[in-house]
């Protein structure tokens, strides 16, 4: 029988991470994602599968932790929210510099600043623009359910030591906090010490042994020439990645005279905006990047190219994924077709009846 | 009058430790680093732990300490070695993990993860080279920097009302119930260096036998940083570091009392 | 079949555990589930807000701003969500500390004084199930026997001694709660 959960996507996270053989998670309580840190406290993983889980003293420490578990070629990861986000995106920098992987999941919340715990999307930028110095890129995935937040985490952890480079989930107060239907997958087990020799010698700090050389886990490179080269390493990483893992789900497109280009929970809430215009007989599209970097530019031209008349992004922030579509429609496509933002701000949260508003606004605009 | 000398195992009184690379240190003629990395190199080959080692390097002179000593090692964010180290030892409670910091590092932006590492009591080893002053970046004051010293950032002397006090990290974390061995040494003499030897030697015991935290202060000089000769720096050294950042063991928990 | 429920009142009601107890019990008979909490400062004596969300299809939106059906347990909840159940829906509250009752004429309104009840039979923390007996009984989106499958699986082993006085609150509720529009 299936082994079906009704839990909070946070709770999702924390038994993902013990199902997907996770070795360590290092956390820091902050609003609307402590349930992660507290479910994983409550279930004592360490009894049953060996997951290490440790309370750090404060985000800044949390993701140094996974900088040094990443390092030992081990699966680890840490979960926060907003502002303990913006903490720990210089160790982002280190994990991302030093080739290192890991997963990083943000429950997002309204900012600046301190700003609210209501959810809230407008840490897009930060997730997929860098948020830390250099030039980096985190595989950036957008659960827009329950159930994504539990197999995101077995995806995440696939990506990352894939291409070794740190991969953020980014959810939202709503995805977090909300309670669905969860299908749970069998107990994948942890690495053993010789699966991470096999596949990680040539990088993890496990221990020189005398068959190799020393491994050293850094970012540092005062020579520029090669500290070039590694970068375009990265680089030629990074296009291989947006070449192969551009991931994206989409509804009613055959016929679509308007899509919706939306992620995460606003891509739920547009879902049933969709639902009420096609009802009423308004040929709409939802268009859900699941990758939100690499970001799925191409299909957003393609669509643009194909004669949609108009792109609706609503988003929980002030216009922030609506600029990949943008350069995806210009930079993709010879039709010039008008592309609107629709956002609420610092945790408010619109409903299905206020994007069809945006949507019928928008469209009437167009038709007049 | 010649002397004929015999080259051989049997004459052997002094051997460079073979987990010392042949990589030439980047450090300043004079530095204690060097000395100190061999230190640490022939306690880890002598307690044949060279497979089984994950050193933590900070930012700052040591920075580089992975080109010297040949054994895994993670380069560490500025002030987090200690996080990382907790990480390293939790998921490997087997391996031998320590950290390897200057006083900017451990005791200006990482004390949080200092302290904490500390009063968790993890099993690993910190040593701790201060010189009083942030020699990579050119010799600015750090908070170890003493009254009335000169940096490139107290130019007339560190003045307390100013820049506050001086203080005293090792004394901090000996009051922490998670740390087993606190102890403050120096390399100026060879009878020094055999002190400090043995104070690293107990340390990585202690994080081998599961006795909590080991934190080894090593009181140095930065004769570049100073602006000295290596000779006037080590005097300067013993004249006014040691009255202030006295020598010896500040906690020892012995095996059975744990 | 859809139905779309806001449940509200005051935080220490029971108002978020009798949502998850009503999406348990959708749970158990095959539906499709979502259970939103309006989260953050609530706590005993704040407002508590959840919306419970099951029919045969995948849920699109956790988030409404109409219902089909609205469970108020506060004076602060009436006037929030009176006005946003939707023509033709139903509004059930209970009467304990309500200054204004509903005045609107186009959705059913039912009224029951479960706080009352439950202090008069000595089992005021099964408050929750009994409101969720009257709801029931006017809404019957699942049967009284998943809820109470839904409590065996999801209750801890401590608390399944409460499951016959949680039986009973329901059927006490469902006798009790009275059509006023």
């Amino acid at each position: 029988m299936e082994d079906i959960k009704l839990i909070k996507g946070n709770e999702a996270v924390a038994l993902g991470a013990i199902r997907g053989g996770c070795d360590g998670y290092f956390g820091y309580p902050i609003t609307p994602q402590s349930e992660v840190l507290e479910t994983l406290m409550e279930l004592r993983p360490w009894e049953t599968t060996g997951m290490v889980v440790l309370q750090a003293e404060s985000e800044v420490a949390s993701i140094n932790m996974v900088y040094g578990g990443a390092a030992c070629g081990k699966r680890v990861m840490t979960s926060s929210s907003s502002p303990g986000v913006s903490l720990m995106t210089e160790g982002i920098s280190y994990l991302a510099g030093a080739e290192l992987p890991c997963l990083i999941v943000n429950v997002q919340r309204g900012g600046p600043g301190l700003g609210t715990i209501q959810p809230s999307q407008s840490d897009y930028f930060q997730a997929v623009k860098g948020g830390g110095h250099g030039d980096y890129h985190m595989i950036v995935l957008a659960p827009a359910s329950v159930q994504e937040m539990y197999d995101h985490v077995f995806d995440g952890f696939d990506l990352a030591f894939r291409y070794r480079v740190p991969v953020m989930m980014l959810a939202d107060g709503i995805i977090g906090q909300m309670m669905e239907k969860v299908v749970m997958t069998r107990q994948r087990p942890r690495w053993t010490a010789e699966e991470i020799a096999e596949m990680s010698d040539s990088w993890a700090t496990t221990g020189k042994h005398s068959g190799r050389e020393r491994n050293v886990a850094t970012s540092l490179e005062l020579d520029s020439q090669v500290m070039e080269q590694r970068n375009e390493r990265l680089q030629a990483r990074y296009r291989q990645i947006e070449e192969r893992e551009v991931r994206f789900e989409e509804h009613g497109m055959d016929d679509a005279e308007y899509v919706m280009v939306a992620f995460g929970s606003s891509a739920r809430i547009a879902s049933e905006t969709m639902e009420m215009a096609r009802r009423d007989g308004m040929k709409v599209g939802l268009l859900r990047p699941v990758t939100l970097w690499p970001f799925p530019s191409k299909r957003i031209a393609e669509l643009a190219a194909a004669g949609v008349k108009g792109i609706l992004v609503p988003e929980l922030n002030a216009g922030q994924m609506v600029e990949d579509v943008r350069l995806a429609v210009q930079g993709g496509s010879d039709k010039k077709i008008p592309v609107w933002h629709y956002g609420r701000l610092g945790g408010m949260v619109y409903s299905p009846d206020d994007i069809y508003s945006e949507l019928k606004r928008r469209s009437d605009e167009c038709a007049g | 009058m010649s002397v004929q000398v015999e080259i051989s195992e049997r004459n052997k009184v002094y051997g460079r430790s073979p987990l010392l690379t042949d990589a030439v240190m980047h450090y300043c003629p004079g530095c204690s680093h060097g000395t100190i990395h061999k230190l640490v190199a022939e306690v880890i080959d002598e307690m044949g732990l060279q497979d089984n080692t994950v050193g933590v390097s900070p930012v700052g002179c040591a920075v580089f300490a992975y080109n010297y000593i040949d054994i895994d090692w993670i380069q560490a964010a500025h002030g987090r070695a200690c996080a990382v180290a907790t990480a390293v030892k939790r998921l490997n409670p087997e391996r031998m993990v320590f950290t390897y910091q200057g006083d900017g590092d451990l005791s200006a932006i990482g004390t949080a993860e200092t302290i904490h590492a500390c009063n968790r009591g993890e099993n690993i080893v910190v040593v701790y080279v201060n010189n009083a002053i942030y020699g990579m970046t050119g010799g600015q004051m750090a908070p170890t920097t003493l009254l009335g010293m000169k940096t490139a950032t107290s130019p007339h002397g560190r003045e307390a009302a100013i820049h506050g006090y001086p203080y005293k990290i090792a004394e901090m974390v000996a009051v922490l119930d998670g740390v087993c061995y606190v102890t403050r040494q120096s390399v100026q003499s060879p009878a020094a260096v055999r002190k400090t030897k043995k104070a690293l030697r107990q340390a990585f015991e202690n994080a081998m036998a599961g006795r909590g935290l080991s934190f080894v202060e090593v009181v140095s000089s930065c004769n570049s940083g100073w602006k000295m000769s290596p000779v006037d720096a080590n005097r300067w050294m013993e004249e006014n570091m040691f009255p202030f950042y006295r020598l010896g063991d500040v906690k020892v928990v012995t095996p059975t009392a744990i | 079949m859809k139905e779309t429920v806001i449940i509200a009142g005051f935080g220490g009601q029971g108002v978020l555990s009798m949502g998850k107890i009503l999406a348990y019990a959708g749970v158990m008979q095959g539906m499709e589930v979502s259970w939103m909490p309006a989260y953050g400062p609530e706590m005993r004596g704040g407002t508590a807000n959840v919306t419970v969300i099951m029919g045969d299809r995948p849920v699109s939106s956790p988030i409404a701003h109409e219902f089909d059906s609205a469970v108020i347990l506060n004076q602060q909840s009436m006037d929030k969500f009176e006005p946003m159940v939707r023509a033709g829906g139903v509004l059930i509250y209970d009467t304990n500390g309500i200054t204004r009752h509903p005045v609107r004429t186009d959705i059913e309104v039912w009224a029951m004084d479960a706080t009352g009840e439950a202090a008069r039979r000595g089992m005021t923390r099964m408050f929750n199930t009994m409101v969720l007996g009257g709801f029931l009984t006017v809404r019957p989106v699942v049967s009284s026997e998943s809820v109470v499958e839904g409590l065996r699986r999801s209750l801890p082993e401590r608390a399944q001694k409460s499951i016959p006085a949680n039986e009973e609150a329901m059927r006490a509720g469902a006798e009790m709660i009275e059509r006023v529009v």
